[in-house]
Protein backbone atom coordinates (compact mmCIF):
# COMPACT_ATOMS: atom_id res chain seq x y z
CA UNK A 1 0.00 0.00 0.00
CA UNK A 2 1.29 3.06 -1.02
CA UNK A 3 0.85 4.67 2.67
CA UNK A 4 4.74 5.08 3.44
CA UNK A 5 4.47 8.60 3.72
CA UNK A 6 2.24 8.72 6.43
CA UNK A 7 3.09 10.26 10.05
CA UNK A 8 3.57 7.15 12.03
CA UNK A 9 1.06 6.52 14.48
CA UNK A 10 0.71 8.26 17.78
CA UNK A 11 3.06 6.57 20.69
CA UNK A 12 0.35 6.47 22.55
CA UNK A 13 -0.87 3.32 21.16
CA UNK A 14 -4.05 1.44 20.57
CA UNK A 15 -7.59 3.18 20.47
CA UNK A 16 -6.06 5.98 17.54
CA UNK A 17 -9.03 7.32 15.74
CA UNK A 18 -8.17 7.71 12.16
CA UNK A 19 -10.02 8.95 8.67
CA UNK A 20 -11.14 5.49 8.26
CA UNK A 21 -12.79 5.39 11.42
CA UNK A 22 -14.85 8.81 11.30
CA UNK A 23 -15.84 7.83 7.49
CA UNK A 24 -17.09 4.23 9.34
CA UNK A 25 -18.93 6.78 11.97
CA UNK A 26 -20.63 8.85 9.13
CA UNK A 27 -21.61 5.91 6.63
CA UNK A 28 -23.13 4.30 9.99
CA UNK A 29 -25.02 7.45 10.63
CA UNK A 30 -26.30 7.55 7.18
CA UNK A 31 -27.37 4.26 7.63
CA UNK A 32 -29.20 4.56 10.71
CA UNK A 33 -31.29 7.86 9.45
CA UNK A 34 -32.05 6.05 6.44
CA UNK A 35 -33.91 3.13 9.14
CA UNK A 36 -35.35 6.12 11.53
CA UNK A 37 -36.12 8.01 9.28
CA UNK A 38 -40.27 7.73 9.46
CA UNK A 39 -40.07 7.31 13.77
CA UNK A 40 -37.78 11.12 13.12
CA UNK A 41 -40.59 12.19 10.77
CA UNK A 42 -43.12 11.05 13.25
CA UNK A 43 -41.87 13.06 16.30
CA UNK A 44 -41.48 15.77 14.49
CA UNK A 45 -45.12 15.40 13.40
CA UNK A 46 -46.02 15.61 16.77
CA UNK A 47 -44.33 18.74 17.37
CA UNK A 48 -43.21 20.48 14.63
CA UNK A 49 -43.51 20.07 10.84
CA UNK A 50 -43.01 16.62 10.09
CA UNK A 51 -39.95 16.57 8.08
CA UNK A 52 -36.84 16.02 9.88
CA UNK A 53 -36.48 12.49 8.72
CA UNK A 54 -36.48 13.37 5.16
CA UNK A 55 -34.48 15.90 5.72
CA UNK A 56 -31.39 14.67 7.44
CA UNK A 57 -31.88 11.47 5.67
CA UNK A 58 -31.12 13.65 2.05
CA UNK A 59 -28.27 15.19 4.07
CA UNK A 60 -26.31 12.27 5.21
CA UNK A 61 -27.01 10.41 2.07
CA UNK A 62 -25.01 13.44 0.64
CA UNK A 63 -22.37 12.92 3.38
CA UNK A 64 -21.60 9.37 2.40
CA UNK A 65 -21.46 9.26 -0.53
CA UNK A 66 -19.32 12.44 -0.99
CA UNK A 67 -17.01 10.61 1.64
CA UNK A 68 -16.44 7.79 -0.89
CA UNK A 69 -15.93 9.76 -3.96
CA UNK A 70 -13.31 11.26 -2.55
CA UNK A 71 -12.03 10.32 0.93
CA UNK A 72 -10.52 12.96 3.14
CA UNK A 73 -7.12 11.73 4.86
CA UNK A 74 -7.52 13.38 8.02
CA UNK A 75 -10.29 12.77 10.80
CA UNK A 76 -10.61 16.65 10.68
CA UNK A 77 -10.89 16.63 7.01
CA UNK A 78 -13.74 13.85 7.54
CA UNK A 79 -16.05 15.52 9.35
CA UNK A 80 -15.18 19.17 7.94
CA UNK A 81 -16.51 17.56 4.93
CA UNK A 82 -19.54 16.31 6.23
CA UNK A 83 -20.23 19.67 7.94
CA UNK A 84 -20.16 21.44 4.70
CA UNK A 85 -22.29 19.26 2.85
CA UNK A 86 -25.35 18.87 5.83
CA UNK A 87 -25.08 22.83 5.90
CA UNK A 88 -25.49 22.64 1.68
CA UNK A 89 -28.15 19.97 1.55
CA UNK A 90 -30.54 19.70 4.51
CA UNK A 91 -31.46 22.88 5.31
CA UNK A 92 -34.36 23.98 7.96
CA UNK A 93 -32.75 24.50 11.45
CA UNK A 94 -30.66 21.31 11.49
CA UNK A 95 -28.94 21.82 8.43
CA UNK A 96 -26.80 24.59 10.09
CA UNK A 97 -26.78 23.57 13.52
CA UNK A 98 -25.88 19.39 12.58
CA UNK A 99 -23.11 21.36 9.54
CA UNK A 100 -21.90 23.33 12.44
CA UNK A 101 -21.28 20.98 14.87
CA UNK A 102 -19.04 18.58 12.62
CA UNK A 103 -17.39 21.45 10.64
CA UNK A 104 -16.48 22.83 14.22
CA UNK A 105 -15.55 19.74 15.72
CA UNK A 106 -13.60 18.99 12.49
CA UNK A 107 -11.50 22.18 12.34
CA UNK A 108 -10.68 21.60 15.95
CA UNK A 109 -9.27 18.36 15.69
CA UNK A 110 -6.75 20.19 13.08
CA UNK A 111 -4.56 18.30 10.40
CA UNK A 112 -4.00 15.30 12.80
CA UNK A 113 -3.75 11.95 11.06
CA UNK A 114 -5.05 10.20 13.88
CA UNK A 115 -6.83 11.13 17.30
CA UNK A 116 -7.56 9.93 20.82
CA UNK A 117 -10.99 9.49 22.02
CA UNK A 118 -10.34 12.62 24.51
CA UNK A 119 -9.49 14.52 21.87
CA UNK A 120 -12.57 13.75 19.83
CA UNK A 121 -14.40 14.38 22.62
CA UNK A 122 -12.82 17.00 23.19
CA UNK A 123 -13.44 18.47 19.67
CA UNK A 124 -17.28 17.79 19.53
CA UNK A 125 -17.56 19.58 22.57
CA UNK A 126 -16.27 22.50 20.99
CA UNK A 127 -18.67 21.48 18.16
CA UNK A 128 -21.70 21.36 20.52
CA UNK A 129 -20.65 25.04 22.01
CA UNK A 130 -21.00 26.13 18.50
CA UNK A 131 -24.05 24.52 18.55
CA UNK A 132 -25.11 26.19 21.40
CA UNK A 133 -23.87 29.51 20.46
CA UNK A 134 -25.96 29.23 16.95
CA UNK A 135 -29.13 28.34 18.70
CA UNK A 136 -29.49 30.04 21.18
CA UNK A 137 -30.40 26.97 23.26
CA UNK A 138 -29.05 26.00 26.84
CA UNK A 139 -29.63 22.48 28.63
CA UNK A 140 -33.64 21.64 29.58
CA UNK A 141 -34.68 23.91 25.92
CA UNK A 142 -35.75 20.17 24.43
CA UNK A 143 -33.36 20.49 21.30
CA UNK A 144 -30.65 18.52 20.30
CA UNK A 145 -28.37 19.85 23.18
CA UNK A 146 -29.90 17.98 25.62
CA UNK A 147 -28.88 14.53 23.74
CA UNK A 148 -25.57 16.24 22.96
CA UNK A 149 -23.85 17.98 26.21
CA UNK A 150 -24.59 14.78 28.36
CA UNK A 151 -22.96 12.39 25.28
CA UNK A 152 -20.05 14.46 25.07
CA UNK A 153 -19.05 14.23 28.95
CA UNK A 154 -19.65 10.78 28.87
CA UNK A 155 -17.26 10.28 25.70
CA UNK A 156 -14.55 10.70 28.17
CA UNK A 157 -15.58 7.44 29.84
CA UNK A 158 -16.20 5.26 26.51
CA UNK A 159 -18.43 5.05 23.48
CA UNK A 160 -20.86 2.91 25.00
CA UNK A 161 -21.23 5.67 27.91
CA UNK A 162 -22.00 8.55 25.34
CA UNK A 163 -24.32 6.65 23.52
CA UNK A 164 -26.39 5.82 27.01
CA UNK A 165 -26.22 9.28 27.95
CA UNK A 166 -27.11 10.24 24.57
CA UNK A 167 -30.22 7.74 24.81
CA UNK A 168 -31.12 9.34 28.12
CA UNK A 169 -30.90 13.28 27.62
CA UNK A 170 -32.90 12.41 24.29
CA UNK A 171 -35.53 10.71 26.29
CA UNK A 172 -35.78 12.84 29.25
CA UNK A 173 -36.84 15.72 26.85
CA UNK A 174 -40.11 14.13 26.64
CA UNK A 175 -41.61 15.84 29.99
CA UNK A 176 -39.87 19.69 28.92
CA UNK A 177 -41.77 22.28 27.49
CA UNK A 178 -39.94 23.27 24.34
CA UNK A 179 -38.73 26.82 24.24
CA UNK A 180 -35.94 26.98 21.04
CA UNK A 181 -37.02 25.88 17.73
CA UNK A 182 -40.38 24.89 15.87
CA UNK A 183 -41.82 23.32 18.92
CA UNK A 184 -41.47 26.73 21.34
CA UNK A 185 -44.68 27.82 19.32
CA UNK A 186 -46.90 24.96 21.01
CA UNK A 187 -45.65 25.98 24.93
CA UNK A 188 -47.32 23.90 27.11
CA UNK A 189 -48.74 21.26 24.02
CA UNK A 190 -44.90 20.57 23.34
CA UNK A 191 -44.71 18.81 26.61
CA UNK A 192 -45.12 14.89 26.51
CA UNK A 193 -43.31 14.45 22.89
CA UNK A 194 -39.75 13.24 23.11
CA UNK A 195 -37.80 16.32 20.74
CA UNK A 196 -36.94 14.99 17.20
CA UNK A 197 -33.95 16.83 17.68
CA UNK A 198 -32.34 15.01 20.72
CA UNK A 199 -33.90 11.91 18.90
CA UNK A 200 -31.71 12.32 15.96
CA UNK A 201 -28.50 13.27 17.72
CA UNK A 202 -28.97 10.32 20.03
CA UNK A 203 -28.94 8.30 16.45
CA UNK A 204 -25.31 9.80 15.48
CA UNK A 205 -23.79 9.50 18.53
CA UNK A 206 -25.17 5.50 18.60
CA UNK A 207 -23.65 5.61 15.23
CA UNK A 208 -20.53 6.91 16.62
CA UNK A 209 -20.26 3.60 19.38
CA UNK A 210 -21.22 1.28 16.11
CA UNK A 211 -17.81 2.64 14.56
CA UNK A 212 -16.29 2.09 17.86
CA UNK A 213 -17.61 -1.57 17.99
CA UNK A 214 -18.85 -0.91 20.90
CA UNK B 1 -54.48 10.75 0.93
CA UNK B 2 -54.79 11.43 -3.10
CA UNK B 3 -51.96 14.01 -4.50
CA UNK B 4 -51.70 15.28 -8.15
CA UNK B 5 -48.19 14.45 -8.09
CA UNK B 6 -45.68 12.31 -9.20
CA UNK B 7 -43.38 11.11 -6.59
CA UNK B 8 -42.82 12.99 -3.29
CA UNK B 9 -39.04 13.55 -3.85
CA UNK B 10 -39.31 16.03 -7.07
CA UNK B 11 -42.64 18.45 -5.97
CA UNK B 12 -40.38 20.86 -5.56
CA UNK B 13 -38.62 20.59 -8.82
CA UNK B 14 -41.38 19.48 -10.86
CA UNK B 15 -43.69 22.91 -9.96
CA UNK B 16 -40.36 24.86 -10.70
CA UNK B 17 -40.14 23.59 -13.76
CA UNK B 18 -43.79 24.08 -14.29
CA UNK B 19 -43.17 27.70 -13.71
CA UNK B 20 -40.47 28.40 -16.22
CA UNK B 21 -42.94 27.28 -18.35
CA UNK B 22 -45.23 29.21 -17.47
CA UNK B 23 -42.99 32.37 -16.58
CA UNK B 24 -40.81 33.42 -19.61
CA UNK B 25 -40.09 36.17 -17.42
CA UNK B 26 -38.15 34.69 -14.96
CA UNK B 27 -35.15 32.92 -14.98
CA UNK B 28 -36.25 29.50 -13.38
CA UNK B 29 -33.12 27.70 -11.89
CA UNK B 30 -34.88 24.23 -11.36
CA UNK B 31 -31.30 22.76 -10.40
CA UNK B 32 -30.29 25.60 -8.33
CA UNK B 33 -33.86 26.04 -6.70
CA UNK B 34 -33.10 30.09 -6.93
CA UNK B 35 -36.00 31.67 -9.30
CA UNK B 36 -34.66 35.54 -10.57
CA UNK B 37 -36.73 38.37 -12.88
CA UNK B 38 -35.03 38.02 -15.99
CA UNK B 39 -34.10 41.95 -16.16
CA UNK B 40 -31.84 41.61 -13.38
CA UNK B 41 -29.39 42.70 -12.01
CA UNK B 42 -31.68 46.14 -12.68
CA UNK B 43 -28.85 48.92 -13.08
CA UNK B 44 -28.34 51.06 -9.59
CA UNK B 45 -31.56 49.26 -7.87
CA UNK B 46 -31.27 47.57 -4.97
CA UNK B 47 -32.44 44.09 -4.67
CA UNK B 48 -34.70 42.23 -2.63
CA UNK B 49 -34.31 38.44 -1.89
CA UNK B 50 -36.51 36.45 -0.15
CA UNK B 51 -37.03 32.22 0.20
CA UNK B 52 -38.39 29.96 2.61
CA UNK B 53 -39.58 26.46 2.58
CA UNK B 54 -41.90 25.31 -0.44
CA UNK B 55 -45.78 24.68 0.19
CA UNK B 56 -46.73 28.44 0.74
CA UNK B 57 -47.27 29.28 -3.13
CA UNK B 58 -47.86 31.78 -4.38
CA UNK B 59 -44.99 33.14 -1.44
CA UNK B 60 -42.24 33.21 -2.51
CA UNK B 61 -41.33 32.58 -6.02
CA UNK B 62 -44.45 34.01 -7.35
CA UNK B 63 -43.73 37.13 -5.97
CA UNK B 64 -40.64 37.34 -7.95
CA UNK B 65 -40.83 40.88 -10.74
CA UNK B 66 -41.20 44.12 -11.71
CA UNK B 67 -42.11 45.89 -8.14
CA UNK B 68 -41.63 42.94 -5.61
CA UNK B 69 -38.79 40.52 -5.18
CA UNK B 70 -35.81 40.44 -7.21
CA UNK B 71 -35.06 36.84 -6.69
CA UNK B 72 -36.75 33.63 -4.30
CA UNK B 73 -35.02 30.59 -3.34
CA UNK B 74 -37.45 28.02 -2.59
CA UNK B 75 -36.64 25.13 -0.19
CA UNK B 76 -38.14 22.06 0.53
CA UNK B 77 -41.65 21.60 1.67
CA UNK B 78 -41.88 23.73 4.97
CA UNK B 79 -37.71 23.56 4.89
CA UNK B 80 -35.90 26.89 4.77
CA UNK B 81 -33.46 27.19 1.92
CA UNK B 82 -29.95 26.41 2.27
CA UNK B 83 -27.18 29.00 1.90
CA UNK B 84 -26.28 27.88 -1.12
CA UNK B 85 -29.36 28.82 -2.87
CA UNK B 86 -29.46 32.67 -0.99
CA UNK B 87 -25.65 32.96 -1.95
CA UNK B 88 -26.47 32.58 -5.94
CA UNK B 89 -29.19 34.63 -5.62
CA UNK B 90 -27.75 37.53 -4.50
CA UNK B 91 -25.04 37.11 -6.53
CA UNK B 92 -27.33 36.67 -9.77
CA UNK B 93 -29.49 40.13 -8.47
CA UNK B 94 -26.93 42.78 -7.07
CA UNK B 95 -26.36 45.66 -9.40
CA UNK B 96 -23.66 46.98 -6.68
CA UNK B 97 -26.56 48.74 -5.11
CA UNK B 98 -26.72 45.92 -2.22
CA UNK B 99 -29.32 43.04 -1.63
CA UNK B 100 -31.80 43.21 1.34
CA UNK B 101 -32.74 39.67 2.85
CA UNK B 102 -36.15 39.20 3.64
CA UNK B 103 -36.55 36.47 5.77
CA UNK B 104 -39.27 35.23 7.94
CA UNK B 105 -38.38 34.57 11.46
CA UNK B 106 -38.17 30.70 11.72
CA UNK B 107 -34.85 29.03 13.22
CA UNK B 108 -34.13 27.80 9.81
CA UNK B 109 -34.53 30.24 7.63
CA UNK B 110 -32.90 32.94 10.01
CA UNK B 111 -29.70 30.65 10.56
CA UNK B 112 -29.63 30.00 6.63
CA UNK B 113 -29.88 33.43 5.28
CA UNK B 114 -27.18 34.46 8.31
CA UNK B 115 -24.72 32.03 7.00
CA UNK B 116 -25.28 33.15 3.31
CA UNK B 117 -25.32 37.14 4.44
CA UNK B 118 -21.72 35.94 5.66
CA UNK B 119 -20.46 34.70 2.37
CA UNK B 120 -21.93 37.21 0.45
CA UNK B 121 -20.76 40.19 2.36
CA UNK B 122 -16.95 37.93 2.16
CA UNK B 123 -17.68 37.91 -1.93
CA UNK B 124 -18.49 42.00 -2.00
CA UNK B 125 -21.90 41.85 -1.91
CA UNK B 126 -23.33 44.46 0.46
CA UNK B 127 -26.31 42.93 2.52
CA UNK B 128 -28.77 43.56 4.82
CA UNK B 129 -31.42 41.58 6.55
CA UNK B 130 -35.04 42.27 7.63
CA UNK B 131 -36.75 39.50 10.03
CA UNK B 132 -40.39 39.34 9.48
CA UNK B 133 -42.48 38.16 13.08
CA UNK B 134 -46.21 39.21 12.59
CA UNK B 135 -47.98 36.45 14.24
CA UNK B 136 -50.07 37.59 17.29
CA UNK B 137 -50.89 33.69 18.08
CA UNK B 138 -46.92 32.93 19.80
CA UNK B 139 -46.95 34.20 23.09
CA UNK B 140 -44.24 34.29 25.88
CA UNK B 141 -41.59 35.03 23.05
CA UNK B 142 -39.16 35.79 25.56
CA UNK B 143 -39.01 32.06 25.87
CA UNK B 144 -39.42 30.81 22.65
CA UNK B 145 -38.05 31.53 19.09
CA UNK B 146 -40.05 34.46 18.79
CA UNK B 147 -43.26 35.45 16.39
CA UNK B 148 -43.52 33.76 13.14
CA UNK B 149 -43.14 35.52 10.18
CA UNK B 150 -46.70 34.62 8.26
CA UNK B 151 -48.95 36.87 6.45
CA UNK B 152 -47.00 40.44 6.76
CA UNK B 153 -44.61 39.15 4.11
CA UNK B 154 -46.25 39.83 1.78
CA UNK B 155 -46.85 43.66 2.70
CA UNK B 156 -42.69 43.34 3.42
CA UNK B 157 -42.06 42.66 -0.08
CA UNK B 158 -44.77 44.28 -1.88
CA UNK B 159 -43.68 47.75 0.05
CA UNK B 160 -40.05 46.93 -0.08
CA UNK B 161 -39.85 45.98 -3.09
CA UNK B 162 -41.54 49.31 -4.81
CA UNK B 163 -39.45 51.44 -2.74
CA UNK B 164 -36.04 49.80 -4.48
CA UNK B 165 -38.04 49.60 -7.52
CA UNK B 166 -38.08 53.87 -7.16
CA UNK B 167 -34.29 53.67 -6.86
CA UNK B 168 -34.15 54.11 -2.87
CA UNK B 169 -30.92 53.57 -1.43
CA UNK B 170 -30.40 50.07 0.54
CA UNK B 171 -30.47 51.72 4.03
CA UNK B 172 -33.61 53.22 2.86
CA UNK B 173 -35.55 50.11 1.72
CA UNK B 174 -33.95 48.52 5.34
CA UNK B 175 -35.85 51.04 6.98
CA UNK B 176 -39.17 50.89 5.57
CA UNK B 177 -39.28 46.91 5.47
CA UNK B 178 -38.94 47.39 9.02
CA UNK B 179 -41.48 49.87 9.78
CA UNK B 180 -43.84 47.48 7.57
CA UNK B 181 -43.00 44.69 9.37
CA UNK B 182 -43.04 46.41 12.80
CA UNK B 183 -46.66 47.94 12.01
CA UNK B 184 -48.11 44.65 11.03
CA UNK B 185 -49.76 41.99 12.76
CA UNK B 186 -51.66 38.89 11.88
CA UNK B 187 -53.65 35.89 13.18
CA UNK B 188 -54.69 32.13 11.80
CA UNK B 189 -56.93 29.59 11.90
CA UNK B 190 -57.05 26.05 10.85
CA UNK B 191 -60.10 24.31 10.06
CA UNK B 192 -58.27 21.22 8.58
CA UNK B 193 -54.23 19.87 9.31
CA UNK B 194 -52.39 19.77 6.05
CA UNK B 195 -50.93 16.81 4.35
CA UNK B 196 -47.21 16.80 3.02
CA UNK B 197 -45.96 14.87 0.33
CA UNK B 198 -43.41 13.26 2.20
CA UNK B 199 -46.03 12.16 5.14
CA UNK B 200 -48.93 11.33 2.53
CA UNK B 201 -51.33 12.24 4.80
CA UNK B 202 -52.22 15.34 7.90
CA UNK B 203 -49.60 16.48 9.75
CA UNK B 204 -51.83 16.68 12.96
CA UNK B 205 -55.44 15.27 13.92
CA UNK B 206 -58.27 18.11 13.82
CA UNK B 207 -61.47 16.41 14.39
CA UNK B 208 -64.23 17.60 11.96
CA UNK B 209 -66.23 19.45 14.83
CA UNK B 210 -63.33 21.74 15.91
CA UNK B 211 -61.18 24.30 14.43
CA UNK B 212 -57.34 25.21 15.62
CA UNK B 213 -56.79 28.92 16.94
CA UNK B 214 -53.73 30.54 16.19
CA UNK B 215 -51.96 28.04 13.58
CA UNK B 216 -49.21 28.57 11.85
CA UNK B 217 -48.16 28.17 8.68
CA UNK B 218 -46.09 24.42 8.60
CA UNK B 219 -49.22 22.03 9.62
CA UNK B 220 -47.81 23.05 13.29
CA UNK B 221 -50.72 22.76 15.67
CA UNK B 222 -51.83 25.97 17.06
CA UNK B 223 -52.03 27.00 20.49
CA UNK B 224 -55.61 26.61 21.51
CA UNK B 225 -58.73 23.88 20.11
CA UNK B 226 -62.28 24.77 20.20
CA UNK B 227 -65.64 23.92 18.53
CA UNK B 228 -66.16 24.89 14.97
CA UNK B 229 -66.85 28.25 15.28
CA UNK B 230 -68.75 30.86 12.75
CA UNK B 231 -67.07 33.22 10.40
CA UNK B 232 -68.19 35.93 12.41
CA UNK B 233 -66.82 34.79 15.62
CA UNK B 234 -63.57 33.67 14.23
CA UNK B 235 -63.18 37.37 12.69
CA UNK B 236 -63.87 38.43 15.82
CA UNK B 237 -61.54 36.38 17.63
CA UNK B 238 -59.00 37.20 15.18
CA UNK B 239 -59.50 40.75 14.96
CA UNK B 240 -59.33 41.17 18.94
CA UNK B 241 -55.89 39.04 19.14
CA UNK B 242 -54.52 41.19 16.88
CA UNK B 243 -55.98 44.48 18.26
CA UNK B 244 -55.00 43.34 21.85
CA UNK B 245 -51.13 44.08 20.28
CA UNK B 246 -51.52 46.91 17.83
CA UNK B 247 -53.77 50.58 17.93
CA UNK B 248 -53.23 51.34 14.69
CA UNK B 249 -53.85 55.62 14.78
CA UNK B 250 -53.70 55.51 10.92
CA UNK B 251 -55.60 53.62 8.54
CA UNK B 252 -54.68 49.80 8.03
CA UNK B 253 -54.32 47.16 4.89
CA UNK B 254 -56.05 44.03 5.46
CA UNK B 255 -55.22 40.80 3.93
CA UNK B 256 -57.63 37.91 4.13
CA UNK B 257 -55.70 35.12 3.21
CA UNK B 258 -56.89 31.69 2.81
CA UNK B 259 -54.61 28.82 3.95
CA UNK B 260 -54.36 26.99 0.51
CA UNK B 261 -57.76 24.95 0.69
CA UNK B 262 -60.58 27.26 1.62
CA UNK B 263 -62.61 28.83 -1.13
CA UNK B 264 -62.67 32.49 -2.75
CA UNK B 265 -66.19 32.17 -1.62
CA UNK B 266 -65.97 31.92 2.14
CA UNK B 267 -62.81 33.94 2.32
CA UNK B 268 -64.59 37.07 0.59
CA UNK B 269 -67.51 36.39 3.26
CA UNK B 270 -64.72 36.30 5.91
CA UNK B 271 -63.65 39.43 4.61
CA UNK B 272 -66.77 40.70 5.06
CA UNK B 273 -66.95 39.88 8.74
CA UNK B 274 -63.50 41.27 9.49
CA UNK B 275 -64.68 44.54 8.37
CA UNK B 276 -67.53 44.79 10.06
CA UNK B 277 -64.97 44.04 13.11
CA UNK B 278 -62.76 46.73 12.21
CA UNK B 279 -65.87 49.18 11.77
CA UNK B 280 -67.00 48.28 14.92
CA UNK B 281 -63.38 48.55 16.85
CA UNK B 282 -62.81 52.01 14.76
CA UNK B 283 -60.27 51.19 12.82
CA UNK B 284 -60.27 52.43 9.31
CA UNK B 285 -59.19 50.37 6.40
CA UNK B 286 -57.38 52.18 3.27
CA UNK B 287 -56.95 48.99 1.35
CA UNK B 288 -58.50 45.28 1.65
CA UNK B 289 -56.63 42.26 -0.41
CA UNK B 290 -58.46 39.07 -0.70
CA UNK B 291 -57.28 35.43 -1.83
CA UNK B 292 -54.58 32.42 -1.29
CA UNK B 293 -51.03 34.24 -1.07
CA UNK B 294 -49.47 32.89 2.42
CA UNK B 295 -50.49 29.26 1.89
CA UNK B 296 -49.94 25.94 3.83
CA UNK B 297 -50.24 23.29 1.10
CA UNK B 298 -54.13 22.04 1.33
CA UNK B 299 -54.98 23.34 5.01
CA UNK B 300 -58.34 24.69 4.69
CA UNK B 301 -58.51 28.18 7.02
CA UNK B 302 -57.77 31.90 7.16
CA UNK B 303 -55.37 34.43 8.58
CA UNK B 304 -55.88 38.07 9.25
CA UNK B 305 -53.35 40.93 9.00
CA UNK B 306 -53.17 43.93 9.46
CA UNK B 307 -50.83 46.71 8.75
CA UNK B 308 -50.32 50.09 9.89
CA UNK B 309 -49.35 52.61 7.06
CA UNK B 310 -49.07 56.15 6.71
CA UNK B 311 -48.96 58.17 3.39
CA UNK B 312 -45.41 57.12 1.67
CA UNK B 313 -46.75 53.14 2.48
CA UNK B 314 -49.82 53.80 1.10
CA UNK B 315 -48.09 55.28 -2.23
CA UNK B 316 -45.64 51.86 -2.17
CA UNK B 317 -48.93 49.61 -2.21
CA UNK B 318 -50.11 51.34 -4.56
CA UNK B 319 -46.82 50.70 -6.99
CA UNK B 320 -47.38 48.87 -9.96
CA UNK B 321 -46.35 45.60 -9.66
CA UNK B 322 -46.01 42.48 -12.28
CA UNK B 323 -45.42 39.24 -10.79
CA UNK B 324 -47.02 35.46 -11.34
CA UNK B 325 -49.01 36.11 -7.89
CA UNK B 326 -49.62 40.12 -7.62
CA UNK B 327 -50.23 42.15 -10.22
CA UNK B 328 -51.67 45.72 -11.23
CA UNK B 329 -50.85 49.32 -11.95
CA UNK B 330 -49.35 48.31 -15.23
Amino acid sequence: MPDLDLPDPDPSGPGLLDAGFLRRWMTAAAASVDREADRLTALDSAIGDADHGSNLRRGFTAVASELEKEPPDTPGAVLALAGRHLISTVGGASGPLYGTLLRRAGKALGDAAAVSRQELADALRAGVDAVRQLGGAAPGDKTMVDALVPAVDALGTSFAAARSAAEEGALATTPLRARKGRASYLGERSVGHQDPGAASSALLVAALAEAAGE
Amino acid sequence: MKMLINVAETVVADALRGMAAAHPELVVDVENRVVVRRDAPVAGKVALVSGGGSGHEPLHGGFVGPGMLSAACPGEVFTSPVPDQMLRAAAAVDSGAGVLFVVKNYTGDVLNFDMAAELAEDEGVQVAKVLVDDDVAVSDSLYTAGRRGTGATLFVEKIAGAAAEEGQPLERVETIARQVNAGSRSFGVALTACSTPAKGGPTFDLPPGELELGVGIHGEPGRERRAMMTSGEIADFAVDAILADLSPRNPVLVLVNGMGATPLLELYGFSAEVQRVLAARGVAVARTLVGNYVTSLDMAGASVTLCQIDEELLRLWDAPVATPGLRWGR
